[in-house]
């Protein structure tokens, strides 16, 4: 199926990461993303606080574009971004005032949009609800044996509401990663907030919500965290210096995106993958990897629970 | 009660998308229990709502709490009696600012952002730091400095904006939408 890609402005900077291996794991899975032609920021969370109407305008022109291009569903990687398209297709169909005035505002620009034709999907719900998280690990080529892995949704999979996974305890990356042959604990903040804007408008607040996310997934024994949003990298990797120095811990956590495990998993170049990108580096955990795909574990042992072999009567050997 | 539709609680009501369901709030605390960001608002949100109420108006708007409020929905997905209270908090941002009552850099990093967006059509991340920081937090901005290069480093950061090629359009958009929102 043909869907619309709507990279994000993430995408063109901080996010490249991301932007650059959902696009290889999308060909990989037969997913084909035609990007929305001239699109626009989604206004981030910072719009609605302003000014209401302008906030759903921006947005719907980018569903109006992907409408003309003959999408019915449109494929956002970023978690912000797929909120935004979601809940202003939702309000529209919801209030015909808010249609009316939207669509009023689009015709100073030549476009329209009807609520409902264009769906947005975020990638994550596409990969393991259309391809399917058994699809996708019958193409596993390298496992990712060895490592331990902890899903972190971030706030917007599964909110504000009617998403596509549980809005407190999400399972979808965590059947995911476990496909793709990793360990994968159970992280009971996995649908926490990361603090958003806070970084940069009160990083204090920010900080103290951060070090609690990155010290569980340490006693955890993550090797690193996963993450399916630009906002929770940014936040997560960015600011981890920053709060080592200001809470005198010493973490070391890399934060990747799904898409680059994927891609590792599916045999493709960790070197093409731009793990540099991460400011905490994400080599130990890459080499870590390695490390135990050379040296295979020995195959499964029978599980002790197995009930004991019967000793033959005779108790002579049985060759 | 006939509420004066001025007042913050007659403007959520009759501004905002779902605002009417606050009539509805119960002072359960669910909201203010599961905010992240709680332990630093001034105000939780169920006590705001419940002075937005007793149209303590100058109080609310003079508050932090939505200042502070993240956007993570985790207070709309739990609230028992489904009030859109992510919403509720956008529009108090909006109302605080257009009363101008705020006591908050939040205002000038949003209107920061919403400029680039305007003008190119796209967020301008390297932007908004520099403008950001230089206006409010000078010294903050030279400890951020390490990070943005390390970023920049890392081709993370952009030192030029992107502009869409139909801002025109984009700007025709916007500015229809606000002639319409002002006559709302
Ligand atoms: S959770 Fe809902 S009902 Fe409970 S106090 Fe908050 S807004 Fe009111
Ligand atoms: S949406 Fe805002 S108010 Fe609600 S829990 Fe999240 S940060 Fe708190």
């Amino acid at each position: 199926m043909k869907y619309a890609y709507y990279p994000g402005c993430s995408a063109e900077s901080s996010a490249s990461a991301y932007d650059a291996t959902s696009q290889m794991v999308a060909a990989a899975l037969g997913l084909e993303l035609e990007e929305i032609k001239d699109w626009n920021c989604c206004g981030a969370t910072e719009y609605f606080s302003i000014d209401s109407l302008p906030a759903y305008a921006l947005v719907a022109r980018n569903l109006a574009l992907a409408g003309r291009q003959g999408t019915s569903e449109v494929i956002a990687p970023c978690s912000a971004c797929y909120v935004n398209l979601k809940k202003v297709d939702e309000r529209m169909g919801d209030y015909p005032q808010l249609n009316s005035d939207v669509n009023e505002a689009l015709a100073a620009g030549n476009l329209s949009y009807t609520p409902g034709s264009v769906r947005a999907r975020h990638l994550l719900d596409v990969i393991c609800n259309e391809v399917g998280c058994d699809a996708v690990s019958e193409k596993v080529v390298r496992p990712l044996a060895g490592l331990t892995l902890v899903p972190y949704y971030g706030c917007y999979i599964g909110r504000p509401e009617g998403g596509f996974d549980d809005v407190e305890n999400p399972q979808t990356l965590d059947r995911l990663l476990k496909g793709l042959g990793a360990t994968v604990p159970d992280y009971s903040l996995k649908s926490s907030c990361c603090g958003g804007h806070m970084t940069q408008i009160g990083t204090e607040v920010a900080l103290g919500i951060l070090r609690g996310l990155i010290d569980l997934a340490a006693k955890l024994g993550a090797d690193a965290m996963v993450v399916a949003c630009p906002m929770c990298q940014l936040n997560l990797d960015v600011y981890q210096n920053q709060l080592n120095s200001h809470f005198g811990t010493t973490y070391r956590m890399p934060i990747v995106y799904f898409t680059q495990m994927m891609a590792l998993a599916l045999g493709m170049e960790a070197a093409e993958l731009k793990f540099e990108e991460g400011l905490v580096p994400a080599g130990p955990m890459l080499e870590k990897w390695q490390a135990a795909e050379a040296s295979p574990q020995p195959r499964k042992k029978k599980s002790k629970k197995a009930l004991p072999m019967p000793e033959p009567l005779d108790g002579g050997d049985s060759g | 009660m006939t509420l004066n539709p001025n007042s913050v609680y007659g403007r959520i009501i009759s501004e905002l998308h779902g605002g009417e369901k606050l009539r509805s709030c119960l002072q359960c605390g669910m909201c203010g229990g599961s905010c992240p960001s709680g332990p630093d608002m001034d105000h939780t949100p169920r006590k705001l709502f419940a002075m937005i109420a007793a149209g303590q108006d100058d109080e609310v708007l003079r508050s932090n709490t939505f200042w502070y409020c993240v956007s993570c929905y985790l207070c709309t997905v739990r609230c028992p009696q489904e009030i859109p209270i992510t919403d509720i908090m956008y529009h108090l941002k909006h109302q605080a600012i257009q009363a101008g009552l705020y006591t908050t850099d939040a205002v000038d990093f949003s209107e920061t952002f919403i400029g680039h967006v305007e003008n190119y059509g796209r967020a301008f991340e390297f932007g908004l730091a520099t403008q950001f920081y230089l206006a409010h937090h000078p010294l903050g901005g030279l400890k951020m400095g390490p990070m943005a290069l390390a970023m920049l480093s890392r081709g993370r950061l952009n030192l030029r904006p992107t502009r869409i090629k139909a801002v025109r359009q984009l700007r025709n958009i916007l500015n229809k939408a606000k002639e319409i929102g002002a006559r709302g």
